[in-house]
């Protein structure tokens, strides 16, 4: 039989039907829609996160104190390990591939400035930090290179902390009070909203050894090193390693390159996508059922069309192809319908909610249609063999 | 020449624990070009007969020779080709298929063949207008008159020109103008060489044929010869 003819046959019938045939499809498309727009968001989300992350430059390298180390023994065992400090920083700094270098220590503390008072994230930094992070300096300028042991007192303002503390009025040479210890403002950062849930508004920059003071701590949250774009990446793991390490001693500090945070993330935000596919899954699931139930009463309405065709000179295989192509056509269409309607949803939610983030790969609609397609294979099997086994002197004998 | 020869054709059921023998050592040879009629009460064997001329049915033993290969050993599929090729089928109730028009119904064996299009539409053509239903070939069956259905069925089982046509009951569901019109169409059709088996329980239109066998208790109970 002809590919022309065997789609034919299979439309006339679906055609024939048309109510039935579109429900049926419907389940599909529904299933589909919700396939499809539940990994455009989770696609969306997965790049928004990975944006978000990168938006600081992919060239950076962290350094945190202790050894994130999978073999059995503490490095406790051999005695404590040195703390990250601004010395460390500064030795860095000396490294020919480094462009940037930021000692970075982070606390909450109560800034008043005035008779007013707001407790905020402090972030102890280095005068690098706007190059390293691409930020911007909205008004006067940020921390000077000062000595980096022992910086004067200036603190640079997030611009919704200024607004909370100031209002209208110009921060710049004002005195304010951090953690009790007196500061005098000497800018204000752009604003660069929340970054993976941290407000980055709401905030104060001062130098890190006072931050160090300030929370009472000898060692440094992190080190981040920004490094020259020309530069392979394991050259500069290899030399801040190098230098650490003769300065403590032993490795008693891990370096994670921004790869390697961007590996996690992206593995972890494949996860959620897969797992949000998987619920709109079951819909499917559901669908398909829709597919079972319409083809096995299909097949029971045209049993005598059954015995006909085969008295015809149809051979069994024929009767099956045509079921299961009609189950298979009643998924493709369903599941392009789905795509359309979850594609346009997704569109509407962007265009609701600008903030949402949704996109939706090409991959995953190929993906989608093929699933689509495979469900109708799976759902007309059945329904499909027992037309094709059927007698066809009892086929024809039904009425 | 024969056209079909049954040799010691036994056909048993298994009805619960008892086994009828629906045939019973059958042994008939159909000319090619003859016209024979099978009678009988119901249950007397002849749509089984009719079903495994038809290749619808297997013999339980026997040889079954048509067109001089003994077709009792070929498989489903080789069976289904030789259905296609060889045996037209005219049933008491049309059996067309009610979603598709008259000429596509003609088309169907044709199709199923995997003929190609222009051959088929020539075909089809000349089917319907032999049978008179040329400016009936777009209307569905449900628009069409018992008669009308009728000769459709019977472009059906003449497009793809075999050499056995079978006919169950063709005037079963017919009034008797429309079934003597419907006799002598498959009666035209038989002097223009093809071989006509008919299955009917009505004796007036089984002694039309030149061939009667009467059949009983599944065996040839008696058979007449016309001339």
């Amino acid at each position: 039989m002809r590919t022309r003819d065997f789609l034919g046959l299979t439309f006339s019938s679906i055609v024939a039907h048309r109510l039935r045939s579109a429900l049926t499809a419907l389940g599909i498309a529904v299933g589909i829609a919700a396939v499809i727009l539940l990994t455009s968001i989770g696609e969306g989300i997965h790049r928004f996160v990975l944006q978000e992350f990168t938006q600081f430059g992919t060239t950076l390298v962290a350094i945190n104190p202790g050894k994130a180390t999978t073999a059995g023994t503490s490095m406790g065992v051999f005695g404590t390990e040195r703390p990250l400090s601004i010395e460390d920083a500064e030795a860095l700094r000396r490294l020919p591939f480094v462009r940037a270098v930021v000692p970075f220590v982070q606390g909450n503390a109560e800034v008043e400035a005035d008779n007013r008072r707001r407790r905020v994230a402090v972030y102890g930094a280095g005068p690098q930090m706007p190059e390293a992070f691409s930020m911007a300096v909205r008004s006067g300028r940020f921390l000077p290179a000062d000595d980096p042991t022992a910086p004067r007192a200036f603190a640079v303002l997030g611009s919704k902390l200024r607004q909370e503390l100031f209002g209208d009025a110009n921060p710049l040479g004002k005195r304010i009070t951090i953690g009790g210890s007196r500061y005098r403002v000497i800018g204000v950062m752009e604003s660069k909203g929340t970054v993976l849930g941290f407000d980055l508004d709401d905030t104060v920059y001062i130098p890190a050894a006072r931050a160090l003071s300030l929370f009472n701590r000898d060692s440094l949250f992190e080190i981040d090193v920004m490094y020259r774009e020309e530069v392979d990446v394991d050259t500069v793991v290899a030399g801040i390693k190098r230098t650490l390490t003769a300065r403590h001693g032993k490795e008693d500090y891990t370096v994670t390159t921004q790869q390697q945070m961007l590996d996690v993330l992206g593995s972890i935000l494949n996860v959620l996508t897969f797992a949000v596919a998987a619920i709109g899954g079951i819909s499917l699931l559901v669908g398909a059922i829709g597919i079972v139930t319409i083809m096995s009463i299909a097949v029971n309405e045209r049993t005598s069309e059954i015995g006909l065709l085969r008295a015809l000179g149809a051979r069994r295989s024929q009767v099956l192809n045509l079921f299961l192509g009609e189950a298979i056509v009643l998924a493709a269409i369903g599941g392009v319908s789905g795509l359309g309607l979850g594609i346009g949803i997704a569109w509407l939610l962007h265009t609701a909610m600008p903030s949402l983030p949704v996109h939706t790969p090409l991959l995953y609609v190929v993906l989608a249609e093929a699933l689509a397609v495979s469900i109708g294979l799976i759902a007309g099997v059945a329904p499909a063999q027992r037309a094709a086994r059927l007698d066809p002197i009892e086929a024809l004998r039904a009425e | 020449m024969p056209v079909i020869q049954l040799q010691q054709i036994h056909r048993d059921f298994q009805v619960g624990d008892q086994v009828v023998h629906a045939l019973d050592d059958i042994n008939l040879q159909i000319d090619a070009g003859d016209y024979l009629s099978i009678m009988g009460p119901s249950g007397s064997g002849k749509s089984t007969l009719l079903n495994l001329i038809g290749l619808l049915d297997r013999a339980t033993s026997g040889h079954y020779i048509l067109n001089g290969q003994d077709v009792t050993v070929l498989s489903d599929t080789e069976q289904a080709t030789t259905r296609n090729k060889t045996i037209g089928f005219v049933f008491q109730s049309f059996h067309l298929v009610p979603r598709l028009s008259a000429a596509a119904n003609v088309e169907l064996p044709l199709m199923l063949a995997g003929m190609s299009v222009e051959e088929r539409r020539s075909k089809v053509a000349k089917a319907l207008e032999a049978l008179h239903l040329s400016d009936r070939a777009e209307h569905k069956p449900d628009q069409l008159s018992g008669g009308q259905r009728q000769r459709v069925a019977i472009a059906r089982a003449t497009v793809t020109e075999p050499a056995v046509l079978l006919a169950d009951e063709p005037t079963g569901n017919l009034d008797r103008k429309s079934g003597l019109d419907v006799m002598g169409i498959l009666e035209a059709l038989n002097d223009r060489g093809i071989t006509l088996i008919v299955v009917t329980h009505d004796a007036e239109l089984g002694q039309r044929a030149r061939r009667q066998l009467h059949m009983l208790d599944g065996r040839i109970h008696r058979e007449e010869q016309e001339g």
